[in-house]
């Protein structure tokens, strides 16, 4: 369903020598520009600076154009790094296979419900974050209402635990980021010309092949937003590795956190952050080359 | 839909990979690019990020040189107000209020605002330091920091606290317990005064530990392997290290850091210990995932009094570590002297007694045992030597490493954070 783009005003009529007129473009884009420099791209250069510097926090820091942290940081850490992506691509699929019927059933057969059911999937993040992932500790405790009875009754062995094992960081994060992959697919889905289906449906294609051949394709712009707003936040949590995580599962965003607030080695911590962000960086740009960045705008 | 339309690619992938990649505006884009990316690195340059000594220069003169000194505190007035800054949970309540400052007020007209603003050292430290090192008040007269942590030393080396006025430390020098009064940390009662004090030490769950526990040792015993808990903390999980070598944290050396590291790090790769935890422990010990761990007093005692009398604490046979949060002025601090007549205030005996029956940690003034036993009629507080510690406890007592520079805190940093992580 491709649309007219609308064609660049800018563009198309030739200033008439008015400044305002060639200014106004870049006037009403000021306040988001300012907007965004302001509190996007000056923290940023911010950060790389501080990745570049060397010093300590009682002396303060200086530029010395220190490029070996990068290096050295990644080496140090790279396990961190494969393992929060290791764990951010496993919570995504499994994300993306649990909320693919939801959306799906919402979006086909949600009727004039469907405000309603999408208010029951936001409705766990009305409560916080920190407190979910609490509320599962105390829930998967090894003595807990879960594992307490099926120990007791012999279902389990006595030392078996789900806190403190991937499963259980892979579980918490699957659970806690499920919204922001179900609602671009939902989105995906809705907007699926209902017409195009039913043609489908005419030329005798069988339910399968109507869900393959056209519902799928067409949802593939989503599937991928949500992929992307559900993989990059997790690569980078560092709370339910801490709530629900052992000793072997630390992922990069704890390694940033120390860093920061324990060893005070803020151009360390600068550099991973530098790391994380071009790696998630070169997976959007793959992304809008891939697919195009319209469909980002679209789905989110 | 026909079989032979090819495989479904989306157009800007074709456009992506036909297309020349380079046209003249492009050329011209990247062109600014590069010069923008001059003009930023010059802006890098330019942003080096201030910490509270001068690069490079650590002899430079301090900046509060002449404040603290008789003749400055001579000079100070009493400006009725107080602005302390504490810890949360850390000073006791009554229907909303708290008694022994209304009563402070009450007696010396002195009001106080009072905010529970500190919830770690390090966080704390980062939005101060600011105004120090400007040469701005904090908006604070009084900041309680914990010796065992780094940003206390920061402010001691930057100058950034006021000495303290001895003259007017009558109370003090007359109550203060053993374990506060020039300690080794701030020899001399030069800056601080203890707040409150607390041992981190260990406990375990005696439904599941039947044999008496009274030795680290224990917390590296194969029996309890994966319900071990430890303190992710690199002070406190080092310095256990260093007591499960025999080896007394504050007289050591790094010779013996890389031992105590190598021994925790075998307890990691072992599989001894179930996580590395904050202050979440608690939790942990009481839903049962881990049965012996490293503790802070406090906890512990609070737990017993909350129902869970499972939990047992000990002071081991190789000492226990002692850490106190201690009351200080910083620098250009508003009302130092209203600071300073609080602080030595709490010092009396049966304002601190009010004081300690809420909060339970090890109590600064040992003379108020006895009025939290006879007059507030609280035996249990009264009787707990995690609140008022035996002799023999005293004698276990172990005080923290205490770091000579920032290469002495990243070697300690260097070898206990990442166990730990």
């Amino acid at each position: 369903v491709e649309r007219p783009v609308p064609a660049d005003s800018a563009v198309v009529r030739k200033p008439r020598g008015r400044v305002g007129k060639a200014l106004s473009p870049y006037l009403l884009a000021l306040p988001g520009g300012l907007w965004l420099i302001v509190l996007f791209v000056v923290p940023l250069i911010a950060m790389l600076s501080l990745a570049l510097q060397t010093g300590d926090v009682l002396h303060g820091y200086t530029l010395t154009w220190n490029w070996a942290e990068i290096p050295n940081q990644l080496k140090e850490h790279h396990t961190e790094f494969i393992r929060s992506a290791w764990y951010a691509g496993v919570a995504t699929f499994i994300c993306l296979v649990v909320s693919f019927p939801v959306s799906y059933w919402i979006a086909f057969y949600g009727g004039t419900k469907k405000n309603f059911f999408l208010l029951l999937l936001l409705l766990p993040f009305f409560v916080s974050f920190v407190i979910r992932s609490l509320a599962w500790q105390f829930i998967l405790s090894d003595q807990g209402i879960v594992l307490g009875p099926l120990k007791s009754i012999g279902l389990l062995p006595q030392n078996f635990h789900i806190l403190a094992t991937s499963t259980a960081v892979i579980a918490g994060i699957a659970y806690n980021y499920l919204p922001f992959t179900a609602l671009p697919l939902y989105v995906a889905l809705e907007r699926i010309d209902r017409r195009v289906v039913e043609a489908a449906g005419d030329l005798y294609a069988s339910r399968r092949a109507v869900f393959m051949k056209v519902v799928f394709p067409l949802a593939i712009p989503g599937i991928f937003a949500a992929f992307l707003l559900t993989f990059v936040p997790a690569m980078g949590d560092y709370l339910n590795q801490q709530i629900l995580g052992g000793t072997q599962n630390t992922m990069i965003g704890t390694i940033i956190q120390n860093d920061f607030l324990i060893n005070q080695d803020y151009p360390a911590a600068s550099a991973l952050s530098a790391i994380l962000l071009a790696f998630v960086l070169i997976g959007i740009f793959a992304y809008s080359r891939i697919l195009g960045s319209r469909t980002i705008e679209e789905y989110i | 839909m026909t079989k032979d339309q090819g495989p479904n690619i989306d157009p800007a992938l074709w456009r992506g990979l036909t297309q020349s990649r380079f046209s003249r505006r492009q050329m011209l884009k990247y062109t600014g690019m590069g010069a923008g990316a001059a003009g930023l690195a010059a802006f890098l340059a330019a942003c080096g990020t201030k910490g509270a000594l001068p690069a490079g220069n650590g002899s430079s003169p301090l900046p509060n040189t002449g404040i603290g000194t008789s003749a400055w505190w001579d000079k100070q007035t009493l400006n009725k107000q107080l602005e302390f800054a504490n810890w949360p949970y850390y000073i006791d309540v009554s229907h909303g209020k708290h008694p022994s400052l209304d009563e402070f007020t009450q007696k010396t007209g002195i009001k106080v605002d009072y905010r529970e603003v500190i919830q770690d050292n390090n966080a704390f430290y980062a939005r101060i330091s600011p105004s120090l090192s400007g040469g701005q008040p904090t908006g604070y007269d009084i900041i309680v920091m914990t010796n065992n942590s780094p940003p206390l030393g920061y402010l001691f080396e930057a100058g950034w606290l006021i000495p303290l006025d001895h003259r007017k430390m009558v109370n003090f020098n007359k109550y203060a317990g053993p374990l506060v009064k020039n300690p080794t940390w701030d020899p001399g009662n030069k800056y601080t005064m203890a707040w409150q004090s607390g041992y981190t030490c260990i406990a375990y769950n005696t439904d599941e530990i039947k044999t008496d526990i009274t030795s680290v040792s224990a917390l590296f015993d194969p029996q309890y392997k994966g319900h071990i808990g430890m303190m992710s903390d690199p002070q406190e999980l080092g310095s256990l290290g260093l007591l499960s070598i025999g080896v007394d944290p504050a007289k050591s050396t790094q010779t013996q850091w890389k031992t105590a590291a190598d021994k925790l790090q075998k307890q990691k790769d072992d599989g001894l210990v179930r996580s590395y935890y904050d202050q979440s422990y608690i939790n942990a010990l009481k839903n049962g995932d881990i049965i012996i761990s490293q503790v802070w007093s406090g906890d512990i005692f609070q737990a017993n009094l909350s129902g869970y009398k499972n939990l047992k604490v000990v002071i081991p046979s190789e000492g226990a570590m002692l850490w106190t949060d201690n009351m200080c002025i910083p620098l250009y601090a508003k009302d130092p002297l209203d600071a300073m007549t609080y602080m030595d205030y709490v010092y009396q005996p049966d304002v601190q007694a009010v004081i300690e029956d809420y909060n339970n940690y090890v109590c600064p003034v040992p003379a108020a045992q006895n009025v939290i036993r006879d007059q507030l009629k609280d035996p249990v507080v009264a009787n707990s030597p995690t609140v008022f510690p035996t002799a023999d406890m005293i004698s276990k007592t172990r005080a923290y490493y205490t770091y000579k520079s920032q290469e002495d805190l990243k070697a300690w940093n260097d070898l206990f954070l990442p166990i730990a992580q």
